[in-house]
């Protein structure tokens, strides 16, 4: 007798493991399937070397979601989340900006490059904690589609009107503008130190294949400054035992709910019978069953990879194909001997504790674009790099340093051909020389280094592309435009198959939110009592 | 060194005392604000309090107990003595072991809660929130017994996180893993006794060094050098606070009004009614308060102290709690954002019979927003378990980190 599941999760990253949770919690008897020998899939910490712990992808957590942390028990199943103090930006010509602690050291640091500045981050903070109240009561919401008479879909509308119009013609119109500007264009009604609004840009285009002039990239940053940590909005900080935790905390609540987690084996195609999904049929030739099927993998590759073709419409999969999800940036991570020696720092130590971003002003960030766009990655790189090991005692033995190294413009392929192991190989030189300018001596201190490029996100944990959020953040990919209008719902579009990844609203960054949306929607249809929180207002 | 001297008349120029680690904290303390504890200055937070919470929850925070008020009971009646004295059985406590314990009027109602150090055989330290002299001598009555306050005499520091073994291993207390929990032992540090007990107000991994207070600063120097690689951090009262809360542990004047100081005399507390029954010993013969305590449990407690998962995000500071119904069920006592348990958590006195674990009520919380008051009746429901409880707690030897 075959086990008919009451639904197929198929991806144990943290979205998909949010999932079968709230599924499992729900009394649904749920398998979830994961290709690789470990889960986590971008939320992800591998032993690589020694007594090193790496966050091999995603480094630091801010967006997930406090009320799925809560209502999972994540911290009772062993996850901690703890803030780090600060941000700094290196500039080529030894300066720097710091962003302290301290609200009163940060704004005369700030004065300390533009008096009016300093004053002016009063008025910024204002307007991104504005849009922060807006969007984050959306998070865990279902989009509602601005073509249905649907008396849910309606009403939806009728909320997000009326939180709109609630804050005023001024601030209506702040909206409308924010969510199509260029970061360039919107620091530039604020600030005017170069190295300033080098520091913030920063935030625009992390995870996108766009540059600080491209429009749509002033909410890129509002995505990364949306989330907190302990209430503390715009706050940072390290899953301890690495970013690797927070999937592990999932599964353990996804299985002590009655979940199964079956990990090393790759999902081969999405079976469709009579219209209805019935299972998936695995790489070894197994099936498993089930009439309902969760995606947490990429839109395309749902629909690109795992169905066929036959099971769906032409211009739906026109739409796939056209779905925007391009690799944009790279990942080194280092196993050191002890800690860099930055100039700049040099008797600033608790600037080493937090962020730390080399890059200057608005227009080497652009130039660094430029490369990506002509197909290579860039020779002058941004970077944004932490050492967790400070923080975190358990990544790395005492006085030994894991560094993350997040790295920008890095292209899915090099001038239309597949990346070779060799220019792996010097990509990895690139980003090590950029950091040995600002330290010296930084190269000696290498015991071990893992260099990922697109091409192994892609092929290592199936972002498409390499690109980290699940496809691009763009107004014509947000919201009820994601992934495609008509499908923000997180319904496939065959009978019984659903979409939980972060190609689906409100978009990636390990939030939780497309998944426990998903798992709402799921529970609906199948008249299931609901498990999933809704959505704490801050009022 | 030491640094108050109360037989002195010229004591009134000075209202309060820098500690034997003043020179230290002052060196640490960038937020230059400073609070009293008791005859002390204390520091509310040394830089950032959530930074110094997380020392205690992921590397180590040092907090300067020196003020904690500190006695030392000999004779050949210490034993008996503490056992009329103190609602536990004292005679478990074997030499090498610290014990917590609170003591009550002839009323059963709670003077004041602390720990007792037995810290050789026939010698106890017990250490208190409140000055108790006086009634540790009035219940000595008929004891051959020898009861002198030290506060004093005695530097304390405590180290609590998870990476706290590891840095007094690394600062050389040869063996000090494998005190257990509530142990206590003796090290040589630079030439003097250095007593270490595994214990603390945080429910972590933790310990308490005790050193005479001229080698005070040195005793801090030595531990921030050796945790240089760990991650140590001074510790302010504000990130104590939210760590004892999150332990669920109880506070003088805060959970408890001290009977000794209780003009209302219905405003006190019993042990039962403040969760801590089993810390009341029956069978080992009289004590203070057993007649009354006897009486309460045959009868029934007025009160009772519980731990309450809140639902939302808001603090629920000083708010009434309700039944379901909109009944008045009683008041919360403390309250925090638990950024451990992820979870909005108080501890609450209740009106018998509510408080019953598992039990469903509201609380009512005022909050404000950019100078605008709101109030929201946010569920809640009464707990068993403490909300931090990690393994690491009570694992012996402790890991690393």
């Amino acid at each position: 007798m075959r086990t008919k599941y009451d639904a197929i999760v198929i991806g144990a990253g943290h979205n998909g493991l949010t999932n079968g949770a709230y599924l499992a919690k729900a009394g649904l008897n749920v398998l979830m399937l994961e290709q690789n020998d470990y889960i986590g899939g971008a939320s992800v910490s591998l032993d690589m070397y020694k007594d090193w712990t790496y966050s091999n992808c995603s480094y630091v957590c801010s967006l997930l979601r406090p009320e799925v942390y809560r209502s999972l028990d994540l911290a009772k199943y062993g996850l901690q989340v703890v803030p780090y103090g600060g941000s700094v930006t290196l500039a080529e010509n030894g300066d720097y900006i710091g962003n302290y602690v301290d609200p009163d050291v940060t704004r005369r640091e700030i004065a300390r490059h533009s008096h009016r500045d300093a004053d002016a981050s009063v008025r910024f903070d204002r307007d991104i904690m504005r849009q922060c109240r807006l969007i984050r009561k959306l998070l865990l919401r279902t989009p509602p589609d601005p073509t249905s008479f649907k008396p849910r879909d309606l009403s939806e509308l009728l909320y997000m009107g009326k939180e709109l119009m609630d804050l005023g013609e001024d601030v209506i119109y702040d909206t409308l503008r924010f969510y199509t500007m260029s970061i360039s264009d919107f620091l530039d009604e604020y600030f005017e130190s170069p190295l300033l609004k080098g520091s913030y840009a920063g935030s625009g285009i992390i995870g996108s294949a766009l540059g600080v002039m491209s429009p749509g990239t002033a909410y890129i940053l509002l995505h990364h400054a949306m989330g907190d940590v302990d209430g503390s909005m715009g706050a940072w900080g390290f899953a301890r035992g690495g970013m690797g935790a927070v999937a592990r905390a999932m599964n353990d609540c996804f299985t002590d709910h009655g979940g199964t987690t079956i990990t090393g084996e790759g999902v081969a195609q999405i079976i469709v019978k009579k219209g209805k999904i019935s299972g998936v049929a695995m790489k070894d030739g197994s099936e498993y069953y089930s009439d309902v099927v969760v995606s947490n993998m990429t839109f395309p590759r749902t629909f690109l990879e795992c169905m066929d073709a036959g099971d769906l419409k032409p211009g739906f999969l026109k739409k796939v194909r056209n779905f925007k999800i391009r690799g944009s940036s790279g990942k080194v991570n280092i196993a050191l001997d002890g800690l860099p020696d930055f100039v700049a720092l040099r008797g600033n130590e608790q600037m080493i504790y937090g962020d730390m971003h080399l890059i200057d002003s608005i227009a080497r960030l652009e130039r660094a674009y430029d490369d990506w766009k002509n197909g290579t990655w860039s020779q002058d790189p941004y970077i944004d790099m932490l050492i967790p090991s400070l923080t975190d005692p358990t990544m790395a033995p005492p006085g030994k340093h894991f560094m993350s190294v997040f790295v920008q413009y890095v292209p899915p392929k090099i001038r239309g051909k597949d990346w070779t192991d060799e220019q792996v190989t010097q990509f990895g030189q690139t980003v090590i020389d950029q950091i040995e300018k600002y330290a010296p001596g930084f190269k000696d201190l290498i015991l071990h280094m893992e260099v990922r490029t697109p091409r192994e996100l892609d092929n290592d944990i199936g972002l498409t592309e390499g690109n980290i959020f699940h496809g691009e953040l763009t107004l014509d990919q947000l919201a009820f435009n994601r992934p495609i209008p008509g499908y923000a719902q997180y319904r496939g579009p065959v009978k019984g198959l659903y979409m939980c990844g972060s190609s689906n609203p409100p978009g990636g960054g390990v939030m939780a939110a497309p998944g426990a949306n998903a798992a709402r929607e799921i529970l609906r249809d199948l008249r299931k009592p609901n498990t999933v929180p809704e959505g704490w207002l801050d009022d | 060194m030491r640094t108050v001297n109360i037989t002195n008349a010229d004591h009134h120029k000075t209202a309060v005392y820098p500690s034997p680690f003043h020179s230290r904290q002052e060196q640490h303390n960038q937020l230059k604000e400073w609070s009293r504890w008791s005859d002390y200055l204390s520091v509310p937070a040394y830089w950032c309090e959530s930074l110094e919470y997380f020392s205690g929850r992921n590397t180590c925070g040092v907090f300067d107990i020196t003020p904690m008020v500190k006695h030392l009971v000999t004779g050949p009646d210490a034993l008996p003595y503490l056992n009329r004295l103190m609602t536990r059985d004292v005679s478990k406590l074997k030499p090498g072991r610290v014990g917590y314990s609170v003591w009550c009027n002839d009323n059963g109602q709670v003077i004041d809660d602390g720990t007792i150090f037995h810290l050789r055989e026939g010698i106890y330290r017990v250490c208190s929130q409140e000055h108790q002299i006086d009634w540790f001598l009035t219940s000595a009555t008929g004891f051959d017994v020898n009861i002198v306050e030290d506060t004093h005499d005695v530097a304390g520091l405590a180290l609590q996180g998870p990476t706290s073994c590891a840095v007094l291993r690394e600062m050389g207390l040869a063996d000090v893993e494998s005190l257990t929990p509530f142990g206590l032992d003796y090290f040589d540090f630079e030439g003097v006794e250095l007593m270490v007990s595994r214990t603390g107000f945080t429910g972590d991994l933790g310990y308490e060094l005790w050193i005479d207070p001229d080698h005070a600063e040195l005793l801090w120097d030595r531990l921030f050098e050796a945790g240089s690689t760990r991650g140590i951090r001074a510790m302010g009262s504000d990130a104590l606070e939210m760590l004892r809360i999150e332990a669920g542990f109880i506070l003088a004047g805060v959970e408890f009004l001290p009977a000794m100081e209780a003009v209302r005399p219905t405003h006190t507390r019993s042990p039962f009614e403040l969760g801590l029954g089993w810390l009341v010993s029956f069978d080992k013969g009289v004590f203070n308060g057993r007649k009354a305590l006897l009486e309460e449990k045959k009868n029934g407690s007025r009160y009772h102290l519980v731990k309450l998962d809140i639902d939302g995000n808001k603090p629920a500071k000083d708010a009434f709690v309700f039944t379901r119904n909109g009944k008045y069920a009683g008041t919360v006592t403390s309250a925090m954002w638990s950024p451990s348990a992820k979870a909005s958590i108080a501890l609450a006195s209740l009106e018998a019979p509510h408080g019953e674990p598992g039990e469903e009520l509201e609380v009512e919380i005022y909050y404000q927003r950019e100078l605008r008051w709101s109030r929201v009746m946010e569920p809640c429901r009464v707990v068993r378990d403490v909300f931090w409880n990690p393994p690491r707690r009570r694992q012996t030897p402790p890991a690393d980190f």
